[in-house]
This record gives structure tokens, sequence and C-alpha cells, in this order.
């Protein structure tokens, strides 16, 4: 385990200062609404998906239902549905490890267990729980410390959080010199930018998700035929 | 506000957070159907596409700086990334011009 972990860390260190800073950030505004770091720990444990988070600050102030909550959470966190189906086979043989996988399974741990491989003398099961493990530790440490420091960071952060962007177009770049085929790339920025358009920047990303899933199982035939048979699990 | 309807909250986006993730291992306990294999082998390209757009969704072409930090700091990030192809430089390097462009450069 204790090997999983080395493996692990350098892997996670841009999931460190992204989770960090996003944590730090979301810990700040925390402590703008009165909750101390017992609050920002609890949280983060409880629910443990950063942009989700960030809504449901505005969920505290009240004028909310619980259903009202239940929704939004649904649509704002609709994205991990797909998540899961990349990792069903690979997570099954993990035991009972697994409930943390699914439980800790955030858009910056999946970008990070799609594009890792254990390194050779490490298990793969091992070091994608140390993975995951080593995320959720950086975003509640940040998010303490968010609300602990408050407005006494000596320099202004103002932009830090296109860590998270930087991540992102990172495992991007990583893809697609990896795949064969562009068109899942390309099929998902197009969706994503048309429906940015048509339906603006609140309510665009659950449709965008459905037209990609839909325009992919569309299109297997070709995309399989250019990815070739083999990975198929 | 009372503590306990913020503990509510909490559980409720909680517990919706865990049902997203859980439930394609729920509906799939029987081995996995082949479409679902050929989504889990595509999807992931299509989905970081898709969250780029995402974290780009509130940038405004429009009006000043017409979203020139996010494309310099962005095009940095790829130009980096297919030189050196270190994750921690790519994204160190992409976020510090980021700040340095929407601090300094594109202040006001």
């Amino acid at each position: 385990m204790k090997k999983a972990f080395r493996a692990a860390f350098p892997v996670t260190v841009p999931v460190l200062l992204g989770y960090l800073f996003v944590g730090l950030a979301f810990g700040v505004l925390l402590r703008q609404g009165g909750y101390g770091p017992l609050w920002a720990a609890g949280m983060s444990a409880a629910v443990y998906a950063g942009s989700m988070q960030f809504v449901m600050l505005n969920f505290l102030g009240g004028g909310f239902s619980l259903v009202q909550v239940a929704l939004m959470t649904l649509a704002v966190n609709f994205r991990h549905l797909f998540y899961g189906l990349s990792f069903t086979e690979r997570f099954r043989q993990m035991g009972k490890k697994r409930w943390y996988m699914i439980y800790s399974l955030t858009d910056e741990t999946y970008s990070l267990l799609c594009s890792q491989r254990a390194p050779e003398g490490v298990e793969q099961g091992q070091f994608f729980f140390a993975i995951a493990l080593l995320d959720e530790l950086y975003w509640i440490a940040g998010a303490v410390l968010g609300t602990v420091v408050g407005g006494l960071l000596p320099f202004d952060t103002t932009g830090i959080d296109f860590a998270m962007t930087a991540l992102f177009i990172v495992i991007a770049v990583e893809q697609w010199q990896a795949y064969k085929s562009r068109f899942p790339a390309l099929w998902g920025a197009g969706c994503a930018l048309a429906c940015l358009l048509l339906l603006g920047p609140d309510k665009f990303l659950i449709p965008a998700l459905l037209l990609a899933v839909l325009g992919l199982l569309a299109c297997s035939r070709p995309i399989v035929k250019k990815l070739g048979e083999e990975g198929e699990q | 506000m009372s503590a306990w309807r913020v503990v509510a909250v909490i559980a409720v986006v909680g517990a919706v957070t865990f049902l997203t993730r859980a439930a394609p291992f729920w509906f799939f306990k029987r081995g996995t159907p082949r479409w679902v294999n050929y989504l889990g082998r595509v999807l992931p390209p299509a989905i970081m596409a898709i969250l780029v757009v995402y974290c780009l969704r509130g940038v405004s072409l429009l009006t000043y700086p017409y979203g020139l930090p996010e494309l310099l700091a962005g095009a940095a990030v790829v130009g980096l990334h297919l030189w050196k192809k270190n994750n921690l430089i790519s994204i160190l390097g992409g976020t510090a011009l980021y700040m340095v462009l929407v601090q300094l450069v594109f202040a006001g």
C-alpha cells in the first residue's frame, strides 16, 4: 500500500494544486457565510463534489425546498453517471474499496484514473485507491485552510481557478494524441459549444452531455472500426 | 437558518451526488452490455472537451477583454504540454500566465 501511495503522489500533484486553491476559495466563501473549519471538513467529506459545493452555498441560505435541492444536485452532477460507465468493470474487481472509489469519483480523480496506469510492481487497484484518497485529502485540506486563513493571504489569488481549466486541457491534449479517432473529442467540443450558444452558460451542460452520448451511440460503427476492436473489455 | 436545515441540505446534496456516481454500478450488476463498454471507451475525450468548455462558459467574447486571457493561457498550456509533456509544468505555467494576464495586463 505504501508503494501505491508513493507511486500515486507525483501523479496527483496537479490535482493537489488545483484542489488546494479551489478548496481554499470554497473555504473563504464558507467563512464569509459564518461557517468554521468543522463545517468545511464535514461538507467536503459528506458531499465531495467541487462545483456542487459552490452551488450548495446558495441553498444554505434558504429559499429552496429539499426537493429542489435534490433536483439541482442531480442536474449539476448528472455527468458523474457517465464517469462510472468507464470503470464499472475495473471497480468491481476492487472488492470493498469500490464503495470508496464510487463515492470519490470527482471530475479530477476521473481524469487521473483515465490517464494513469500503475507503474510496474504496484497493484492497479491500490494505485487507483491511493489516487482517490490523496485527492480527497487535498480538497478537504484546502477547504479547511480557507476557513482558517480567510482573507489573510499575502498575494492576490485572482485567476488561480484557471488551474482546473488547465488540468482539463492537459488531459484533452493527451487524449487527442492517444486516440486513433478524433471524432469523440471534436463531437464533444461541438456539442458543448452549440449548446452553450443556444442555451447559455447556466443550462447547457446536461443537454451537451446527452447530445454527445446520443451522437457517439449513433456513430458507433465507424468509430469502433477506426479505434480497432482491441481494448474491448 | 437552523443548523438542522443546513445538515439536511448537506445530506441531500451528498446522497444525490453519491447516487449519480453509483448508478452505473447498480444498473449493470450482471456484467456490462456492449454499448456501455463502448461508451466507456469513447466518452472520456468527449467529456473532457465538454468540461473545458464548461470551465470557460463565463467568458464573454464580445466585451473586453474578449476572452484573450483564456485564449492565451489555454494556448500556453497546450504548447507547454506538447513541448515538455509534464502535467505540472503545463498547469503551473498556464495558471501563472493567466493570473498575470487578468491581474496586470487586462486589469480593469
